[in-house]
């Protein structure tokens, strides 16, 4: 956060922000009651936290108005954790492309 | 020995040892609960579509867990208040909206203290199944770290704010700090929530 800061402004910011943070929980709950597909509700799902966690990094965090060395540190942190979150994904495809190449095998040609 | 650079901005990266210290340890907290997520991601597509039916039996509590997201919500808007009351240099709204932060960081717990003997009372271990040993695993680490959230923030507005008298700086940029960790547990569960109780 920048030493020079106009807290009224601020602070009017926190209550909006507070409050579409509010909305967003209860669109998550109202998404719930819909009925849609798995992947359709884990989009909408995963797409209102993703909305509400940056709410809460931008502006409760400060993180709309930080140095240049916590953005690098974050962007990188971002990085490894996709590498992260990739991974279970890449043993999925790995398993599929093994069966699939085990019933290639034993197929008569 | 004097300690460099806990109020005033260290030259090499423009900002004080705290801030800097306590971003590093969020970006490990972040690989935490990534590792977690990532587990949760493994169980879930290795779970050969049983993944519905041991959510549905483990019977989670949508309307407290929803309550629990609006407590942790108001508490990061009284932890900001607290540290903007400092800035404004009111010791006494820090002190309420400080308690405040702590307040619902209690009320959050004794909620979770409700859902869990819920599951117990129905014989709902971690052992039960796949679904209930992750969700116990990170609802359980994520409110360890409500748990020392309400410590931290408990000490700074209670015998940490004598700091306020001496060295007003030096306490704002500690509540700062202590509600980045704050403001993470709370962004945290916004992504625990969907993902256990609703997806």
């Amino acid at each position: 956060m920048s030493e020079h800061v106009d807290i009224d402004k601020q602070v009017r910011i926190y209550f909006l922000v507070f409050g579409a943070l509010m909305v967003g929980t209860a669109a998550t709950v109202g998404a719930y009651y819909l009925e849609v597909s798995v992947p359709v509700a884990l989009t909408i799902g995963l797409f209102i936290a993703s909305v509400k966690a940056s709410l809460v990094a931008c502006f409760f965090m400060h993180l709309i108005d930080e140095k240049k060395i916590i953005y690098w540190t974050l962007a990188l942190t971002v990085a490894f954790f996709i590498a992260l979150m990739a991974l279970p994904l890449l043993t999925s495809v790995a398993d599929q492309v093994g069966e699939f190449a085990e019933v290639e095998a034993h197929e008569p040609h | 020995m004097e300690i460099p650079y806990t109020v005033e901005a260290h030259p090499e990266t423009g900002l004080n040892n705290g801030k800097i210290g306590i971003w590093l340890f969020l970006t490990s907290e972040v690989m935490l609960f990534g590792a977690l997520f990532a587990t949760f991601i493994m169980l879930r597509i290795g779970s050969d579509g049983n993944w519905a039916a041991m959510q549905a039996e483990a019977e989670l509590n949508i309307p407290l867990a929803t309550l629990n997201t609006a407590v942790l919500i108001a508490s990061s808007l009284t932890m900001v208040m607290a540290w903007a009351s400092l800035m404004r240099g009111q010791l006494g709204r820090f002190k309420l909206f400080g308690w405040a932060t702590v307040g619902c960081g209690g009320i959050f717990l004794v909620i979770k203290y409700f859902e869990y003997t819920a599951k117990f009372e129905h014989h709902h271990y971690p052992e039960s199944n796949t679904f209930l040993a992750i969700y116990f695993a990170m609802t359980g680490l994520h409110a360890l770290h409500v748990i020392g959230g309400m410590a931290w923030n408990a000490y700074f507005t209670g015998p940490g704010s004598k700091l306020f008298h001496t060295n007003r700086q030096w306490l704002t940029d500690r509540v700062e700090h202590s509600g980045l960790f704050w403001h993470f547990v709370d962004l945290v569960w916004i992504f625990l929530f969907p993902v256990f109780y609703l997806l």
